[in-house]
């Protein structure tokens, strides 16, 4: 078993946050992770990734080579496609459509959603609507975790438990809401993916 | 004992934990922030009361940890590699001293500059000092290494510099955490003069520095951080320092047989594994993570020997830091790619937060310094240096810790006028008083604008000494009490701010301004923490 995941998206939009409920469902699962991040500079709206690497055997670099990446999870449209020289011929992108516009030259949505389409295998989802239905709004990120959770090959009752741990001290309410979110987005998904 | 899923700075730190640590000094600097703020966050070292506390500067956090080695207890001290510059002085002269209990010097190399206006590479300072160096290529080799760098420490009396890169420092990956060993107890060094570095004790202690080093050069041909491994073919030998082994196995793991490979994770680097490798095969590739130390060392200024690929002459990128694809190709595999970026994706560079007072404080200075013209505003490191770009165009500098201050001064001295100086809160007690009691002592005529956010910014958000302090600051250090001017950079104060500003650039002599608003970023963590306490 190997997944080499990207996860992508804007300083301040929560990649973290699904990286860290990866993390913790592949402690779980007793498999090797590696999981580089940005720190820094970036965080302050720029652009921000994190390679995520699981294994049932030991892992050696802390970067996904390019083309080998499984899957592209992005909570942002034009900042999946950034990556798609690491993704593989048969890799899958999942992205967030709802743009974050912090720069001034920002392309048509239209045009972004064009280039999404060109990948074979992809999925689009309007993560910060299904998020504000599940009464969470700020829960966008976890609606994008369940979305690409078919692709990542852990029980998807793993990553439900990781959700829980991470979020266990924000209290019972928030909980519920990012497990609603992380389920509705796992719905769409598959729905879309047949 | 237990499985951890750490980040190698917070590897690092737990290591230093278990292996007794009782003092940890840095300053905050990306990539090596997370080692001290896993301490401060850790239960065991609250619980024994390590000491934990930020430091001004790294130079004053260097020192520290040398006298709590004086004291005969375990120290760390940790640093972005520019901070390892700033601390230098004390670090290269602790070389000199000695230690009594073990001391870990860890500097966090920036290759590629992700965060960093250099990238300069941490093990040159090994070199120049003649301390051990440790370089590891993967987390758990980092918190292994640990317990083994406070041994080497002990066992040679010497700092061990701990040298890593952004990827180790921010990647997390699996950690077996060994057994507890308790903190060491007060103890003072057996000569009292060990730390006396007058000229005549200095020169004795230069000559067993230069032993030591030599032993150590010996020690390190059966450290269990550099290791040969033979190989089927003997075409193409590979050298790996630290991280870069990490890459190489990725692209090797299954041809490993068919390569000679040697690791190099202990400096200084013993010459017999080097000629081991180097006599047995045809050529030899050397991959490094930053400068071509190595590289340089094997192949001499003649290089008229074995045949050798590396940064030098271009097989592998002379900046930057490595990739898998970088090494797969210098090895001659061939290089996977997924598609090319489509032309529509721009750049998304970082930028101020909604809400920021720097991006307030830069409008209003704008506004008062377009009389002038371009050119009068010099700017230090932080999140403010953000200004250098569209749409603010404010700066003109960014070149070290608290330089802002002294080249406007410098700047003011050739004739400019007025000089301007932007300085963070943090960067300003970090290296910026000295530079304005230069400027009070000659009555320098240049302004400086301390962006006072009460916090160190970039980093994350750390407590900053100058918090409720810039003003008596100022005036103790001789700033007239009637130039010291407090603004409040919001919307609503932009033409009065502005105007202050421009009667303080026709002031003849020293003025400060502080721009005071906290940082939004620490403002929501704050309110966010308040009422979670309700």
């Amino acid at each position: 078993m190997k997944n080499d995941i990207i996860i992508s998206g804007v300083g301040g939009q929560g990649i973290l946050s699904i990286a860290a409920s990866i993390g913790l469902a592949a402690v779980a699962n007793d498999l090797f992770l590696k999981q580089a991040e940005v720190h820094g500079m970036s965080q302050r709206g720029g652009d921000v990734q994190s390679h995520l690497r699981l294994s049932d055997k030991k892992i050696s670099s802390d970067l996904i080579p390019y083309g080998e990446a499984n899957l592209i999870i992005s909570v942002e449209p034009m900042e999946s496609l950034r990556y798609l020289p690491w993704l593989s011929a048969d890799g899958w992108l999942v992205t967030n459509s709802n743009p974050f516009i912090n720069i001034p030259d920002y392309p048509a949505i239209d045009e972004i959603l064009k280039e999404i389409k060109k990948v074979k295998n992809h999925i689009i989802i309007d993560a910060d609507g299904i998020a504000k239905n599940s009464g969470s709004s700020r829960s966008g990120n976890m609606v994008i975790l369940g979305a690409a959770s078919p692709f990542i090959d852990m029980p998807f009752q793993s990553l439900e438990n990781a959700v829980r741990e991470l979020f266990s001290r924000k209290g019972e309410e928030v909980v519920q809401a990012n497990l609603k979110a992380l389920k509705t987005g796992r719905e769409r998904s598959i729905a879309l993916k047949v | 004992m237990k499985k951890l899923l750490l980040l190698g700075d917070e590897a690092i730190a737990q290591a230093a934990l278990d292996a007794g640590l009782s003092g940890m000094y840095a300053y905050p600097g990306t990539p090596s922030t997370e080692i001290m703020e896993f301490i401060q966050n850790s239960k065991d070292a609250a619980g024994r009361n390590v000491h934990r506390q930020w430091s001004s500067n790294e130079k004053t956090a260097m020192e520290a940890a040398l006298g709590m080695s004086y004291a005969g207890k375990r120290a760390m001290v940790a640093m972005k590699h520019v901070g390892l510059n700033v601390a230098a002085d004390g670090f290269i002269n602790s070389a000199m001293t000695g230690v009594n209990g073990g001391l870990i010097v860890v500097s966090a190399d920036d290759p590629s500059m992700h965060s960093s206006q250099n990238e300069q590479d941490s093990r040159f300072y090994g070199k120049f000092s003649l301390v051990p160096c440790f370089e590891p290529s993967n987390q758990q080799e980092a918190y292994d290494m640990v317990f083994d760098a406070f041994e080497v420490s002990e066992k040679y009396k010497l700092p061990g510099l701990l040298r890593i890169t952004t990827r180790l420092a921010h990647s997390r990956a699996n950690i077996h955490q060994k057994a507890h060993i308790p903190e060491k107890i007060l103890s003072l060094p057996a000569d009292p003069l060990q730390f006396v570095l007058l000229p005549a004790i200095a020169r004795k202690k230069y000559k067993s520095l230069l032993s030591s080093y030599e032993s150590l050069r010996y020690e390190n041909r059966i450290s269990k951080y550099n290791n040969f491994k033979d190989g089927n073919r003997r075409a193409l030998g590979i050298i790996a320092c630290g991280i870069a082994y990490n890459y190489l196995l990725e692209n090797i793991e299954e041809t490993i047989n068919d390569f000679p490979v040697l690791k190099i994770s202990a400096y200084p680097f013993p010459s017999d594994l080097i000629k081991d490798i180097t006599g047995r095969c045809e050529e030899i590739l050397i991959l490094e993570e930053g400068a071509p130390l190595l590289e340089e060392s094997v192949r001499g200024i003649l290089d008229d020997g074995i045949k050798i690929y590396g940064r030098l002459d271009g097989t592998v990128p002379r900046d930057g830091e490595l990739n898998p694809a970088i090494v797969a190709k210098a090895i001659g595999l061939p290089v996977s790619y997924g598609k090319d970026v489509p032309s529509i994706v721009k750049m998304r560079p970082p930028s101020f937060c909604n809400g920021c007072g720097h991006s307030d404080m830069f409008n209003s200075l704008n506004e008062a310094v377009k009389p002038y013209g371009q050119g009068h505003v010099f700017s230090d490191i932080g999140c403010y240096t953000l200004a250098a770009l569209p749409p603010y165009n404010s700066i003109n500098s960014c070149v070290d810790m608290g330089a802002s201050v002294t080249m406007a001064i410098g700047a003011a001295d050739a004739g400019l006028f007025p000089s301007i100086a932007v300085i963070g809160d943090s960067t300003f007690t970090h290296s910026g008083m000295t530079g304005l009691l230069d400027a009070v002592d000659k009555n320098s005529s240049v302004t400086i604008i301390i962006s006072d956010n009460s916090t160190t910014g970039m980093t994350g958000g750390q407590k900053s000494k100058a918090t409720g302090r810039l003003e008596q600051i100022c005036e103790g250090i001789g700033v007239l009490r009637e130039h010291i001017r407090v603004i409040v950079p919001l919307r609503k104060n932009h033409a009065a701010n502005a105007l202050i500003m421009k009667a303080e650039f026709e002031y003849k002599g020293v003025s400060v301004i502080i721009a005071l608003r906290e940082c939004i970023q620490t403002a929501t963590k704050r309110k966010r923490s308040e009422t979670s306490v309700e």
